[in-house]
């Protein structure tokens, strides 16, 4: 009964999302029109045909009506800016940007949980202390100005752009390694600012747990130090961090539009920033229908998760 | 030692992934940073700048613009004739061009592509305003194309219109849905598209068969920055060979670069300050919220005499640009407008106070007279070292100016709607001065819902508008001239707006791998965003041109580096670990 209460608070959201991304973006300033032809002598007509090509000049309840009944039937209409239908573009942009963030979201988990463990475990050594500092310091550091640093101290090492060279052979093993050439830059910079997040949530609630009772019992049982940690004290701390991994692999799909933008990585964080610029509107709601749903889906997953990591939390 | 694991882990993860792709090098590539998207490779449809420099390297238009001045020359029409009343124009396409596929170029491809425009709405997209007085376009053979305009139309050498080859687009079902990316793209011009990856990159291999002769370079790659200053730096290291657009910081940053040769262009674009001079629709309703006071040609005089145009140039342009008068920037010679000393509008900031005191405006208690909004884009650099400029000058004739700086979508927003004072604004020109002089036209205001028009600054005046009916049908070229000249004058006289600076193209490209690009005009031009494709198509490599310097060898030096020194920490710190285990035990 609760599993269907959550299944069903899930779908409301959804369609929420999906109600809220056609007024919101409605509201965004700017005449897609105008967009589309600016700098272009066009004459009246023609702006008129193209408000009428794309259903701009139906009242708004219409509007919405032919958006909502395309959404229920998996339709997302088509792009004013690139003239294709939204599912296609949406698409392509997909794999980089699940390829740049899930590898950096998988590494900065990695290393952040990893680090944030050490650093609770020696509390105040010198591993902490640098620990703290240093992702900290990341943590604040602008992402624009960190990845352009990258790019510039790393001098040719490393491409400054895209996701692979236009003259690279056509073979499987040069394209995937150009591709992993291409991945070094934006994912250590994205990796950079957000592992701190990581590292402090674990140091933090592991520190929490470091002087409960069981911990001294089990070290009186005569545990290795390094038992005590990996058995009992990290399965008992680990829960915000879960929490925290599964709402950050949420907005994997929404890309990083700055690291994105930075590196030209064509992703759809990218996408995002260029979709607002006309306004795209189907693209626009297209983009947060995918993204808001990879949330209230990755939501979902974490609340059944923590069912099973943690038997005091009742799902079923 | 833990720490230094972690952090190697950190580095190596990621750098050992970047490997080196084998370098094959042989075909010559020319590779150009793009920063703009490409919106459609259809040609109906492509309204983005860089959509319509790959559209004109794919298909080329019935007549061209010469490389050294710009004249009209010969296209897909080798010549040309119009009748006694200028009402027909017949147009000769020679035999021997052919198609990239191979098929002859025809008179039945042109009259095809201009019909298309004629019956399809959507086909009118892109290219529209050029087939609007058209009555009729037919082909009576394989070599003659026949257009009859409804009015004299003295444009009919400029019509910037790809012509499509018929065989292939006959087939095509609805031109609004046709993303034209069946590669190899059939095209006529000198090189044809065989890649395109949405917001990566595009792909030509030089056309052997283009009928001016086979370009120098093999390929032609457009790679895409989002971030102008990361194309800058991929320049510096050899990534691309060629780039435009930079601001005058990035471009000084290459001065004396090694390998690098920097092209500073006279440019086609001017940047404009709108002074709202009282709106109105095309109906005469009054639209915006523009300051009443600006009504007031005076006002819009003294206004424009306090900002010292000299000063902009230097300390905002960094030199980088010129004086700014009429609508036409001096790269098209002959129809851009000097005011003589007569017209000529001298920065004084004293003889604008005198003149605000005489118009009616004195100045109040606390020394000001009426405050201004100034409204540009915020995150252009222009707009917002401008804007501060401003407003020191404005301050001095006792206008505290209220500067907003808004998105692109906000500014334009309120210059459509007329919902400002003063604005940030500019054009890009064509060779002909047609279409820049258009957007002042009473005609172009918007329809009384507000919508439809493509004004520029609200400019409606009796004498422009009739000078301008005058030159669309003088085919005097002289005679135009004269008319054009006159008009920027009166434009100048009543200033709508301010045309601030023409801004320089700023360009580099690759010395150490090309020799030389052709340049439109010969002296002073620019290579890339030509009236034409003679940047790309004139591009000499050298001989001997130099290794890519970016070599993907070093990376994969220090990624083998990294991993084996990664081997050895992790197998160190397993003894150490499995000799301390066995101590504590």
């Amino acid at each position: 009964m609760r599993l269907a209460g959550r299944l069903g608070g899930a779908a409301l959201s959804l369609v929420m999302v999906a109600v809220l991304g056609f007024f919101l973006f409605r509201v965004v300033p700017g005449d897609p029109v105008v967009s589309m032809t600016r700098g272009r002598p066009t004459t009246a007509a023609t702006q008129e045909a193209l408000r009428a090509q794309f259903g701009l000049d139906r009242p708004v309840h219409e509007q919405f009506w032919s958006y909502f009944t395309g959404l229920l039937r998996g339709e997302l209409g088509t792009s004013f800016t690139f003239r294709r239908p939204v599912a296609d573009v949406i698409l392509e942009r997909l794999g980089p940007t699940l390829l740049l963030v899930g590898t950096s979201t998988l590494i900065a988990v990695g290393l952040g949980l990893w680090l944030g463990v050490r650093a609770a475990w020696r509390r105040n050594s010198a591993l902490d202390r640098v620990t703290t500092g240093v992702s900290l310091t990341l943590w604040a550091v602008p992402t624009f100005w960190l990845g352009m640093l990258l790019m510039m101290v790393t001098g040719d090492l490393f491409p400054s752009r895209g996701m692979r060279d236009t003259d690279t052979p056509p073979d499987f093993l040069s394209q995937a390694l150009d591709v992993g050439h291409h991945l070094v830059l934006p994912s250590v910079t994205l990796v950079a600012v957000v592992c701190a997040e990581y590292a402090l949530v674990m140091r933090s609630s592991l520190l929490e747990e470091l002087h409960a009772p069981y911990l001294t019992t089990a070290r009186a049982k005569g545990l290795r130090d390094d038992v005590v940690r990996r058995r009992h004290a990290v399965p008992n701390a680990v829960l915000p961090a879960i929490t925290l991994v599964f709402l950050r692999v949420g907005l994997v799909v929404s890309g990083a539009i700055t690291t994105e933008t930075v590196f030209s990585w064509p992703g759809l964080g990218l996408l995002f920033y260029d979709a607002l610029t006309g306004p795209d509107y189907f693209l626009l709601q297209g983009l947060l229908v995918v993204t808001a749903g990879a949330v209230v889906v990755m939501n979902l997953l974490a609340d059944l998760l923590h069912g099973v990591l943690d038997p005091r939390v009742k799902v079923v | 030692m833990r720490v230094k694991l972690g952090a190697l882990l950190a580095v190596a993860t990621t750098v050992v992934l970047g490997a080196p792709p084998v370098a094959a090098q042989q075909p010559v590539i020319l590779k150009v940073a793009i920063t703009q998207q490409i919106d459609s490779l259809n040609p109906f449809l492509a309204v983005f700048q860089s959509s319509t420099e790959v559209g004109r390297l794919m298909y080329d238009y019935l007549t061209a613009y010469a490389a050294d001045d710009q004249a009209v020359t010969e296209g897909l029409a080798r010549s040309w004739e119009s009748s006694a009343d200028k009402l027909t124009w017949t147009f000769t396409v020679p035999e021997g061009k052919k198609w990239s596929d191979g098929q002859p170029i025809t008179a039945h491809d042109v009259a095809f592509t201009y019909n298309l425009m004629l019956t399809d709405e959507a086909a009118r997209t892109a290219n529209g305003s050029f087939v609007t007085n058209f009555a009729s376009v037919t082909a009576p053979d394989d070599r003659t194309v026949v257009i009859r305009t409804k009015t004299p139309q003295v444009t009919m050498l400029a019509l910037d219109v790809p012509i499509v080859p018929r065989h292939v687009w006959e087939h095509v079902g609805s031109v609004k849905d046709h993303a034209n990316d069946r590669m190899p793209v059939v095209g006529s011009g000198p090189f044809v598209l065989t890649e395109h990856v949405a917001g990566q990159h595009i792909k030509l291999k030089a056309n052997k068969t283009y009928w001016r002769g086979a370009p120098k370079v093999d390929e032609l790659h457009f790679v895409y920055f989002q971030n102008s200053d990361a194309a800058v730096q991929a320049l510096g290291k050899g990534e691309v060979d060629l780039v435009n657009r930079m601001a005058p910081a990035q471009f000084d940053s290459l001065a004396g670069k090694d390998g690098v040769t920097r092209n500073k262009a006279q440019g086609r674009r001017f940047t404009e300050l709108l002074i709202n001079p009282g709106a109105q629709t095309r109906t005469g309703e009054p639209i915006g919220d523009g300051h009443p006071a600006l009504r007031d040609v005076r006002v819009r005089r003294a206004v424009a005499q306090a900002i010292d145009l000299d000063a902009l140039v230097q300390r905002v342009n960094l030199g980088y640009a010129e004086k700014g008068a009429g609508l036409v920037p001096p790269v098209f010679t002959q129809w851009h407008w000097k005011p003589d000393e007569a017209q000529q509008r001298r920065f004084d900031p004293a003889a604008a106070n005198a003149a605000l005191d005489a118009a009616g405006y004195p100045r109040r208690a606390d020394g000001t007279r009426f405050p201004l909004r100034l409204i540009g884009r915020a995150g252009r650099a222009y707009d917002e070292q401008a804007s501060e400029y401003l407003k020191r000058s404005m301050g001095d004739i006792g206008i505290p100016l209220d500067v907003r700086l808004v998105s692109d979508n906000q500014l334009n927003e309120a210059t459509t709607a007329a919902t400002y004072d003063l604005a940030f604004s500019g054009w890009a020109t064509n060779v002909d001065p047609d279409f820049v002089l258009s957007l002042h036209t009473c005609a172009q205001r918007p329809g009384a819902d507000g919508k439809g028009g493509t004004t520029d600054a609200y400019f409606c005046d009796e004498t422009y508008d009739r000078l301008y009916a005058r030159q669309l049908s003088e085919f005097d070229q002289g005679e135009r001239v004269r008319i054009v000249h006159q008009m920027q004058a009166r434009f100048h006289d009543q200033v709508p707006a301010v045309v601030l600076a023409y801004d320089n193209a700023l360009e580099a490209y690759r010395s150490d791998r090309f020799a030389r690009f052709t340049t439109q005009p010969a002296q002073g031009g620019v290579i890339m965003a030509q009236n034409g494709v003679w940047g790309y198509y004139g591009a000499e490599p050298l001989q001997r041109a130099a290794p890519a310097p970016g070599s993907r060898w070093p990376a994969f030096a220090i990624g083998a580096a990294v991993l084996v020194a990664l081997v050895v920490t992790a197998l160190v710190l397993a003894r150490r670990r499995r000799a301390t285990a066995g101590e504590r035990e």
